[in-house]
């Protein structure tokens, strides 16, 4: 795969279908292109963040440590952005993440992600409306939680 | 040493001055001969005096003396000559009388120059020994490169000054009374006025230069200071460059400058203007000659020969006269050197010789217990950190002390280790005091180590078996020879005062290392680092490391055989693409197109960096295949791709980390060189500018750049023309270039390379780190494993170690006194670099290779930096505020207060 290519496919991740192809180019190109088999570690929950990856082809898995062993939380596929939150503020990885096929990834460090959040403002606010989303989401799903728990009183 | 120089070169070479005296005064007699030749040769032969006559002949060389009570005695009847002859013969010995003198005259020099080398010698050496017997507490004064700038420069004059200390002024001070002796004899006022003017000389000169003599001595005081900044400056540049003080070491080196440029220029114009007034009353002595003299004469009452053989005479005083004024000087100055210098060296306290005797023995085991009696340590300023301790360690226990920072732990632990003097109370050893034990026993039977390690410029192994070299144990084997050089060696230094131990002895005491020779010692190495973790560190510098394959051939050829084992392991793990590996008929995808093409490492000047481009041969063999077309076509699309992705952003962008072919000044470059050469074809392009676009091409590596710009035609055109390249490499270039050859060991590259011997794919995650993990775990097979450390352990480690880092070097310093069998082991907070996990593990595993060690059976005293640890040790000791407040096992400790506190 070209860079190019790469930068189509970045485009079609959410959060930088609003930054400019060159400005994509640049970060394909000072990313590292790297490759998992199935079943590999990006990385794990608890390990330093210094990195994001953007998954280009593939899918991968997401994974909580419990108590009674590892939970799968979610699955990502291509186009899609992990890792991004260990490195905006500074906490150990939430989750482990593991390939669940043969999967390709754009690794971007920690340090150009996050030269390109002050360079780019516009991915900035992108990030900011995913994270929002998020949060909302979660307060709902807590709101929720709460309500069911008072219930049987 | 002598308080004045005068007095030490007369106690060190009385009799060497006492025979070159002897010796001076033998070349006198040709030399006197030698003037009154000329005279023979000129009235005799020349003038004919003696031979009037045809016939007439002379006798030569007729020794005859008048004895009293014997009568005339011939010793020698002469010869019989000619005019002719006779002024052959005459001519001979007068070219004798020149071989002679010139043979004494060199004698002496060298004899005196000899004489000077020596005494300067001791000097130095007494000098260097003196700082080995200095007290710990002189070194917070001094410092190094004052030290060494006085043992380097500032005796040197003295070896110089040494053979005329006393010939000199025997010589000339004769010289010159002759030549007044000679004045007087012809004339008594005369005489006077010449004694009169030397006698002026003599007193106002000296005088005179005494300015000069306080001068000099700030000149040396200056300089010395001088160079002990400069050591400053280097030592401390990370401190200099951290606060951004260069400009003020700038200002502080300029003014010590500008002082001794004021005191050197001082000096000349003293210097001068003595020179001068000397010079002036020399020359007034002639004109109260010819005044008084010629007034005397005129008056009759003085002659005129004798006025013209006063002037004559007179002649011969101002030389020796100004020699002998010159020698006082260079006396006073050598002697306020000396001064100066023997001040410095001067210190109270001095570590008796005897306790520093060399000792090629094996010292027995300590006797009795270690104690402190009543001991009290003080630092600088006289603030007590340990006050009336008394406290008992038994041979083989395990103590661990603790306290807060200051507590009074580390300065009994530094007692102990002999590098702080107690101010009050003794440390026994038995019933002796530790302080009068010899070193040779303190310094073997009890290890002390601190955090602040010094580590000599040379190999990790030299400075990790550092401990060991206590005395000359092995003579070395010699042939006859070096038997000889080393004959010589030891009595120069006799002669000099100098110990006579062989540096290239073996001193390393392999059973203080509990092995039995140098064949064994490795396992107690490798013992030791693996106890402090260092293995893998000595392992990743042998991977960096190259070797010389002629010298490990076994090694060599053993790397090149696991080449095929790295391959089957990578297989076996299902990672057969994590290397790609170097073959001669295939591109690597995974390497540079340069890389490709060269197919070696270049290694000659002709072909190493950008001077391949210019290399004749390279370019015909790619001109001929029409690559470098390609190659142009390649470069120009990197270069718009550059200048496309860079062009915007400032030069210090992380981004930049990643354009491994260009730097960010040269985008402006390519921008223009670009736009020039739009829409041109190659042909029509300059040298110049081809060579700066094709080099881009050189570092292109498609999986790393992803320009899509490797075709599978343009790979195998790379790979043809690499054959080419290497089929008819012309004998010049043969040596320039090591080409990647399977089969065999490539010099220039390192180990790891030579393992791998290809390119790590730089698309698999962490692909580096993993295969750098498999090609530990093959070299440290054994075998191999003990060639591979010991390459390791070739590693220079720089000047005081500053090429490890200090975690490393902390680590080194244990694992060094570990090596010691000793009976005591005192830590004093060897690893604070480290972090507490990593401390914690060491301090275990140094705790069992103590007690479980074989034959070490030996007591630990372990200051410790926090409590965590204490249920490892038999006995704990807490300090606070310097007085012992708990001692006790840790399992009773728990109601001590000071304990609560540091648990807490």
């Amino acid at each position: 795969m070209l860079l190019k290519d790469e930068v189509q496919m970045l485009r079609r991740v959410p959060l930088f279908s609003g930054v400019d192809p060159t400005k994509l180019k640049l970060l394909a190109f000072t990313s590292d292109r790297v490759h998992y088999a199935a079943g590999e570690i990006l990385f794990r929950q608890g390990d330093n963040g210094d990195a994001a990856y953007v998954i280009l082809t593939g899918r991968a898995d997401i994974l909580v440590e419990a108590p009674g062993g590892q939970i799968k939380v979610a699955e990502v596929e291509n186009n899609s952005i992990v890792g991004e939150i260990a490195i905006l503020c500074d906490v150990s990885r939430t989750a482990t993440v593991k390939a669940a096929t043969s999967l390709e990834a754009l690794r971007i460090s920690k340090e150009h992600f996050l030269k390109l959040l002050t360079d780019f403002p516009e991915m900035t606010i992108e990030i900011m409306r995913e994270l929002a989303s998020r949060l909302s989401r979660t307060t709902m799903e807590l709101t929720d939680e709460r309500a069911r728990a008072r219930k049987p009183d | 040493m002598e308080k004045g120089l005068t007095h030490y070169i007369w106690t060190h070479t009385r009799k060497q001055q006492l025979w070159i005296l002897v010796i001076v005064a033998l070349s006198m007699i040709p030399y006197f001969l030698s003037f009154d030749l000329p005279k023979q040769i000129v009235n005799g032969p020349i003038q004919g005096q003696g031979f009037e006559g045809e016939a007439a002949r002379q006798m030569f060389m007729r020794i005859e003396f008048a004895l009293p009570f014997v009568g005339n005695v011939v010793f020698f009847p002469g010869l019989e000559l000619n005019r002719l002859e006779m002024l052959i013969a005459l001519s001979m010995v007068f070219l004798a009388l020149v071989v002679v003198n010139g043979m004494f005259k060199l004698y002496i020099n060298t004899y005196k120059g000899r004489l000077g080398e020596r005494l300067l010698r001791r000097i130095r050496f007494e000098l260097v020994d003196r700082v080995l017997r200095f007290p710990p507490s002189q070194f917070k004064r001094v410092k190094g490169a004052e030290i060494a700038s006085m043992i380097k420069d500032e005796v040197e004059p003295m070896g110089g000054f040494t053979g005329d200390a006393f010939v000199a002024p025997a010589l000339l001070g004769g010289q010159a009374a002759t030549a007044l002796f000679f004045i007087f004899v012809q004339n008594v006022w005369l005489g006077m006025i010449a004694g009169v003017i030397v006698a002026v000389q003599a007193v106002l000169i000296p005088r005179m230069r005494r300015r000069l003599l306080v001068l000099g001595r700030e000149r040396q005081l200056t300089a010395r200071e001088l160079a002990g900044r400069v050591s400053e400056i280097v030592e401390g540049i990370g401190t200099i460059h951290a606060y951004d003080t260069t400009n003020f070491e700038r200002a502080d080196v300029a003014s010590r400058l500008g002082r001794i440029f004021k005191i050197r220029y001082d000096l000349y114009q003293w210097k001068f203007l003595v020179k001068f007034i000397n010079n002036f009353l020399a020359s007034v002595t002639p004109f109260l000659f010819y005044l008084i003299g010629g007034y005397l004469a005129l008056q009759g009452r003085l002659d005129i020969g004798q006025l013209v053989a006063v002037i004559a005479a007179y002649k011969d005083l101002p030389g020796p006269l100004k020699e002998l004024i010159d020698w006082d000087q260079a006396r006073q100055d050598v002697q306020v050197k000396y001064n100066q210098v023997v001040e410095q060296f001067k210190v109270d306290n001095m570590v008796d010789p005897s306790i520093q005797k060399v000792s090629v023995e094996e010292t027995a085991a300590l006797a009795g217990t270690l104690a402190a009696v009543n001991l009290t340590m003080a630092d600088d300023s006289g603030a007590r950190t340990l006050e009336h301790v008394s406290v008992q360690f038994a041979p083989n226990e395990i103590v661990a002390i603790i306290g807060g920072a200051a507590a009074g732990g580390d300065a009994l632990a530094e007692a102990i280790g002999r590098t702080v003097w107690p101010e009050s109370g003794r440390i026994s050893v038995g019933d002796r005091d530790l302080y009068d034990l010899p070193e040779s026993v303190s310094g073997r039977r009890i290890t002390y180590v601190s955090s602040d390690a010094y580590y000599f410029y040379g190999t990790l192994r030299d400075n990790l078996l550092y401990g060991l070299k206590h005395a000359p144990l092995r003579d070395p084997v010699y042939d006859d020879a070096h038997l000889n050089f080393r004959a010589w060696e030891k009595d120069e230094a006799r002669m000099a005062g100098n110990p006579d131990y062989d540096v290239h002895s073996d001193w390393i005491d392999y059973r203080g290392a509990g092995a039995t020779g140098p064949d064994d010692l490795f396992q107690s190495v490798s013992s030791v680092l693996d106890c402090v973790y260092l293995t893998k560190d000595i392992m990743e510098l042998a991977l960096r490391s190259t070797v010389e394959p002629a010298l490990n051939e076994a090694l060599t050829q053993h790397i090149v055989g696991l080449r095929h084992t790295l391959r089957d392991e990578l297989d076996k793990a299902n990672l057969s693409n994590l290397v790609v590996p170097f073959e001669p008929d295939r591109y690597n995808i995974e390497a540079t197109v340069g890389e490709n093409l060269l197919f070696g490492t270049a290694i000659g000047e002709e072909l190493v960096g950008r001077a391949i481009g210019r290399n004749a041969y390279f370019r015909e063999v790619v001109g001929r295949n029409g690559l470098d077309r390609m190659l142009y076509q390649m470069g120009y699309e990197i270069a718009e791709n550059a200048v496309e992705l860079f062009a915007g952003l400032p030069p210090d962008h992380p981004f930049f980390q990643q354009l491994t072919f260009m730097t960010p000044d040269d985008i402006p470059m390519y921008q223009q060189l670009l736009q020039k050469l739009k829409g041109k074809d190659f042909s029509e392009t300059t040298d110049d500018d081809k060579h700066k676009i094709i080099r881009l091409s050189f570092a292109y590596i498609e999986p790393r750049h992803r320009f899509g710009l490797l075709t599978e035609e343009l790979m195998a055109k790379i790979v043809d023309v690499r054959l080419q390249f290497h089929e008819n490499l012309p004998d010049g270039l043969k040596g320039a270039i090591d080409r990647y050859d399977p089969h065999s060991y490539m010099a220039s590259a390192s180990i790891m390379d030579n393992v791998l011997f290809g390119r790590v794919s730089h698309r698999q995650a962490d692909g580096p780190e993993r295969v750098r993990a498999m090609v530990i775990a093959l070299l440290s097979e054994p075998g191999i494993y003990d060639e591979v450390l010991s390459i390791g352990l070739e590693f220079n480690v720089g000047s005081g170690g500053r090429r490890l880092t200090q975690v490393q070097r902390q680590k080194l310093n244990l694992a060094r006194a570990l090596l010691r069998r000793s009976d005591y082991y005192v830590f004093n907070r060897p690893l604070p670099a480290l972090d507490s996990r990593s401390q914690e593990q060491i301090c275990r595993n140094v705790l069992t290779l103590v007690r479980d060690g074989e034959n070490r059976n030996a007591a630990v005293i372990w200051v410790l930096t926090n409590t965590s640890l204490t249920d490892l040790f038999d006995r704990v000791l807490i300090f606070d505020k310097g007085r012992l407040v708990g001692d006790g096992k840790h399992t009773d400790l728990a109601d001590n207060a000071t304990f609560k506190e540091l648990v807490s």
